[in-house]
């Protein structure tokens, strides 16, 4: 296995806040990645950091071996590397098929080879992964009319309508209705097993993440606590502490 | 709207611009201005609707298309329509080359701050067009006289003014039904999103806003001729009259809908027409009135009032 994504001492300053404070963690390819650690300790930072959505202070960031730091946003995602939104970011506007076809790869080509229409197998192809995550009879309503739950769902099945190599997703359950939740863990494995997708998952729910990943880093206060299994982690005392409020 | 009446609305304009001025030839000048209306409005929505960005730049490029025509015609000692097709050729031109380094430079600006920045290239353009006397500086241009016989001008008029705004929406509409009018769209909802989602979204950007000029340039050229003189605040770059309708217009028939910035469009004009006739003296506090009943009650505009009362009635 080769580093898909190394992040390597990175500090990331919003004034006088340190809300990434020399990390260090790495993401091999085809694995599932899992960061935890509680509310505000700089996850969705770290997202923004390596998605190139902030400025990095300090320290680099490699995809696939090679820099990324200082590259646009849009440059990083055309390499693969696709980040979901803890908020949900999704076009309200536009129904979820289209959400679903500007999201496919050929869109994100130049101007000539957008002055066409959407080609049938991309529509079929949305339509796939629209029932994949369950929001096949959705598919003509507008985006903004789902629920969060559902919004969150659309968000996801548009990363993978991009075939990322890496998806960085932020929280994917929250607002899941927890009779669902199984059912998405099983689609986030079967995005990586079957997609190929390798995943860099935010979670709180802690059932989820022990299933779901390989491995897990724990953030705590914008450093790394601890990093390892899911059973060494969840048997850390430092995390215990950290999530427990102790330390 | 249905496929059938979507033809309807067609037919019946097709058929106004063709026959209109032929059977209502005391109105021939009212149905140029109808079309040169209906490019202001459908223009503007490319960027306003579709993209969310509100210009109130765009007729910076109608300026550029009247000064580049009147130019043209004045120095180049060609025949009336040689003149006059020169004339159209360099405004689109230098348009869309002016939308592209404009574009490069402001659409980096977003939401409010994008609609005062053009707003300040609009009053900048008319007050160097006023103070540059290679262009007549502020007692304006005089355009050359058409050739023909005493009532064929406007019927000249009439007809390409219909043909530019015939073309330019179904070359919209074209585009609306390609990815790039999704990509519109996206930048309209969630510009970060679509960074992030990898579009490249200052060339898409970019790109609308010089169709946008084209149009806007082509119809300058036109109706500068057609009105025969060019002053540059009141004709060219009038921010405060034909730069401000574009937005109305749009807002009132619906942005962001196919039909809504024509239908906006013939609404507002002959609305104005009839103020003009009935109310003078007191048309401009009418139309003042009128501009903030459009945005107060109507915000989602005609189309979007229909829509909803549809689904209402659907509903019940
Ligand atoms: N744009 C910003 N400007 C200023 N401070 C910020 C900004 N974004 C995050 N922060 C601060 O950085 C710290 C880390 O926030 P971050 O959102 O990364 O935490 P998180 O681990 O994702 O938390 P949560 O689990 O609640 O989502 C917090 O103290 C937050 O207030
Ligand atoms: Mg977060």
């Amino acid at each position: 296995m080769s580093a898909l994504l190394e992040v390597r001492n990175v500090t990331k300053r919003f004034g006088g806040v340190v809300a990434n404070a020399n990390i260090s963690l790495g993401v091999e390819r085809g694995e599932i990645a899992g960061l935890i650690g509680p509310n505000g300790s700089g996850k969705s930072t770290l997202f923004g950091c390596i998605a190139g959505a902030h400025a990095v202070d300090e320290g680099d960031i490699l995809f696939e071996g090679a820099p990324i730091k200082h590259l646009r946003t849009a440059t990083i995602a055309r390499l693969g590397l696709i980040r979901t939104y803890q908020q949900t970011r999704i076009y309200g506007a536009m129904s979820c098929m289209e959400n679903m076809a500007i999201s496919a790869r050929e869109a994100q080509g130049g101007l000539l080879s957008l002055l066409r229409p959407v080609p049938p197998a991309t529509s079929r192809r949305a339509a796939d992964l629209l029932a994949f995550v369950g929001l096949h009879e959705k598919r003509e309503e507008k985006a903004a009319r789902l629920s969060f739950g559902q919004q969150k769902l659309l968000e996801f099945a548009m990363a993978l309508m991009n075939e990322p190599k890496l998806l960085l997703l932020d929280e994917p359950t929250a607002g899941i209705n927890p009779t669902l939740i199984n059912g998405l863990i099983d689609r986030l494995r079967r995005a990586n097993s079957e997609l190929g997708v390798t995943l860099l998952v935010i979670e709180h729910n802690m059932r989820v993440i022990m299933n779901l990943a390989h491995r897990i880093t724990c953030l705590a206060h914008g450093q790394v606590l601890a990093e390892g299994t899911p059973d060494e982690v969840r048997d850390d005392a430092r995390v215990l502490d950290a999530y427990l409020g102790v330390a | 709207m249905s496929r059938l009446s979507d033809w309807h609305i067609a037919a019946l304009l097709a058929l106004t611009g063709i026959a209109g001025p032929l059977l209502l030839p005391a109105l021939v000048t009212q149905f140029a201005f109808l079309w040169l209306m209906i490019v202001f409005a459908v223009t503007w929505d490319i960027l306003g609707g579709r993209m969310g960005y509100n210009s109130f730049g765009n007729i910076v490029f109608f300026g550029i298309g009247c000064y580049a025509a009147a130019v043209i015609q004045r120095d180049m000692g060609l025949p009336y329509f040689e003149g006059l097709a020169l004339g159209l050729v360099v405004g689109t031109g230098l348009a869309v080359l002016a939308a592209a380094l404009l574009g490069s430079a402001l659409l980096g600006i977003r939401g409010h701050y994008f609609a005062i920045a053009t707003l300040g290239l609009t009053v900048a353009s008319g007050e160097i067009a006023a103070g540059w006397n290679y262009v007549g500086a502020g007692s304006g241009m005089a355009l050359p006289l058409y050739p023909g016989a005493l009532g064929e001008r406007e019927l000249f008029f009439s007809y390409s003014l219909f043909a530019v705004a015939a073309c330019c929406f179904l070359l919209c509409r074209w585009l609306y039904s390609t990815r790039f009018g999704l990509a519109l769209n996206a930048i309209r909802d969630d510009h970060d999103k679509a960074d992030a989602m990898g579009l490249r979204t200052t060339p898409i950007k970019i790109f609308a806003w010089c169709i946008a000029a084209f149009f806007l340039a082509l119809s300058g050229g036109l109706a500068a001729n057609m009105i025969g003189f060019i002053d540059p605040r009141d004709v060219a770059f009038a921010g405060a009259t034909f730069g401000v309708w574009m937005v109305l217009m749009a807002i009132l028939g619906g942005k962001g809908t196919l039909w809504g910035p024509v239908l906006g469009a013939v609404v507002f004009h002959i609305t104005q027409e009839i103020f003009w006739t009935w109310l003078l003296g007191w048309q401009r506090v009418a139309l003042g009135a009128l501009i903030v009943i459009i945005v107060v009650f109507f915000p989602q505009g005609i189309m979007g009032w229909w829509a909803e009362r549809r689904a209402r009635r659907e509903a019940a």
